[in-house]
């Protein structure tokens, strides 16, 4: 599982923050996503499409190779 | 039904029963394809339903969301008034909205918002105590959901909080279908000039107070990221948006409770449902029961059906939470089910910016009241209970109950 993430397509809303709180934070200065560690543990995998499909703005795009 | 379908209607249809939307929805839904209705001033739009026709609509940056175009789909005279004020984020496309958006984000990050967790439960609290004092019958929107959310946000803002029965007569009046132009207007520049006033105040010693108008005057304003009118348009929208749709949510979800006592005796035995819960109350009753209105820029495929250049749509978020394909039995009010892919703050660009707020009072209001007030209820008949279908924000006009 690869996760891709378009930040200027965020708009800050959170929706991720609550799918997968281990997996995104929010910036402190801008409130744009970003990823808590670079790699993540397999089991989380469906949180992690949970937040992929409540993002509204299609900005955590998840690759399956 | 076939009647409805050979005529082309006019946009928005009356709900045959407060709670639910009109069956309307459903045959367009099952009809396939978008259906053409006219505005009152007589202009075409195509009605969308479908959930996944809804976000791709509201997903799409092809259709814009500016008032001023040619075509947009205006609900009334009073609507259009308002609409042609200078506009707010809401009213703007990328990259204009992008732009004040971006100084809004951080505002209301989920992280800043639960920090406000223990100070948005001690003004709950201190309603409780006020409303239990009083006794009798009570009010659950004047005499507890709107002075919470309205508290909640001058806090946030740095307005002063004896001022809010003003915002609340001004801001159901801005929000009037039916009034013909004069009313919303005034009330909407009387509003302003308010904030006009308020933003004057704090320039005039930034620093004296931390709240979110100061932080956007040093940040913001001062550089030259803002103008000045922008901050006074956007404390004004900040302050409307902010309390009176989470009350208007508090006074509908309490009633669903009321109306559905399995679901509140799920709820009380197991209060970890909440979050669960006020995603479904978030769903069931999509308050802002008109959006989202869009005209498309260039000729755009929705699942089939090429929308044209110029043409104006409904993308009807009320209408697509209660779709059957995505939630199952959607005119059940079920607290256990997945209500999270819900689009009652919207979807794309212009998704709900207060929505960790929004969720934040709803959560700590539903985790609470049944609990302080086991016997909850109902002080009329639900017929007797008044909504405010001619509002573009649905909810109660009064939530008259014994504690």
């Amino acid at each position: 599982m690869r996760i891709e993430l378009f930040p200027e397509r965020c708009i800050g809303v959170g929706q991720c923050v609550l799918a997968a709180p281990d997996v995104f934070d929010q910036d402190e200065e801008d409130g744009i996503v970003f990823m808590i560690h670079e790699k993540v543990p397999v089991e989380r995998r469906n949180a992690v499409l949970a937040a992929a499909r409540l993002c509204p703005t299609v900005a955590i795009v998840v690759h399956d190779d | 039904m076939s009647n409805m379908i050979a005529t082309v209607p006019t946009f928005p249809l009356a709900r045959e029963c407060p709670i639910d939307p009109p069956s309307w929805y459903a045959d367009i839904r099952e009809a396939g394809g978008p259906r053409l209705v006219r505005m009152f001033d007589g202009k075409p739009t195509w009605v969308f339903t479908r959930y996944n026709d809804v976000r791709a609509i509201l997903g799409d940056n092809r259709f814009t969301t500016v008032p001023s175009t040619p075509n947009y789909p205006m609900l009334s005279e009073a609507r259009e008034a308002v609409l042609g004020l200078p506009p707010t984020l809401i009213r703007m496309d990328p990259p204009e909205h992008s732009r004040l958006r971006r100084m809004l984000t951080r505002e209301f990050m989920v992280k800043r918002i639960n920090l406000m967790r223990p100070y948005i439960l001690g003004i709950i609290n201190e309603r409780y105590d006020a409303i239990a004092a009083k006794g009798g019958q009570i009010d659950l929107m004047e005499d507890f959901a709107l002075p919470v959310t309205s508290t909640v946000i001058a806090e946030l803002l740095g307005v002063p909080k004896a001022d809010h029965a003003f915002f609340q007569t001004q801001t159901r009046r801005r929000m009037m279908l039916d009034v013909g132009a004069e009313i919303p207007v005034r009330a909407s520049k009387e509003v302003l000039a308010y904030f006009d006033k308020i933003v004057a105040e704090k320039e005039a010693d930034p620093h004296a107070q931390d709240d979110l108008i100061s932080r956007l005057i040093i940040e913001q304003v001062e550089p030259g990221h803002m103008t000045r009118d922008e901050l006074v348009i956007h404390a004004d929208f900040l302050t409307l948006a902010g309390h009176e749709t989470t009350a208007n949510q508090i006074g509908l979800g309490v009633l669903n409770f009321l109306e559905n006592p399995d679901q509140k005796a799920l709820l009380v035995a197991d209060p970890t449902l909440v979050n669960g819960a006020v995603e479904e109350i978030l769903r069931y009753n999509t308050i802002v029961q008109f959006n989202g209105p869009r005209v498309a820029l260039e000729d755009i495929d929705v699942a089939g059906h090429v929308v044209k250049k110029g043409e104006a749509v409904f993308a009807l978020i009320f209408a697509a939470n209660r779709d059957p394909d995505v939630f199952a039995c959607p005119h059940q009010f079920d607290i256990t089910r997945n209500a999270d892919a819900h689009v009652a703050f919207s979807f794309g660009v212009h998704q709900c910016l207060g929505q960790p707020l929004a969720r934040a009072e709803l959560q700590l209001v539903f985790s609470t009241i049944f609990g302080r007030f086991p016997n909850l209820r109902l002080a009329v008949p639900f017929s007797d209970l008044v909504f405010n279908k001619d509002h573009v924000v649905y909810g109660l006009k009064a939530v008259p109950v014994l504690l």
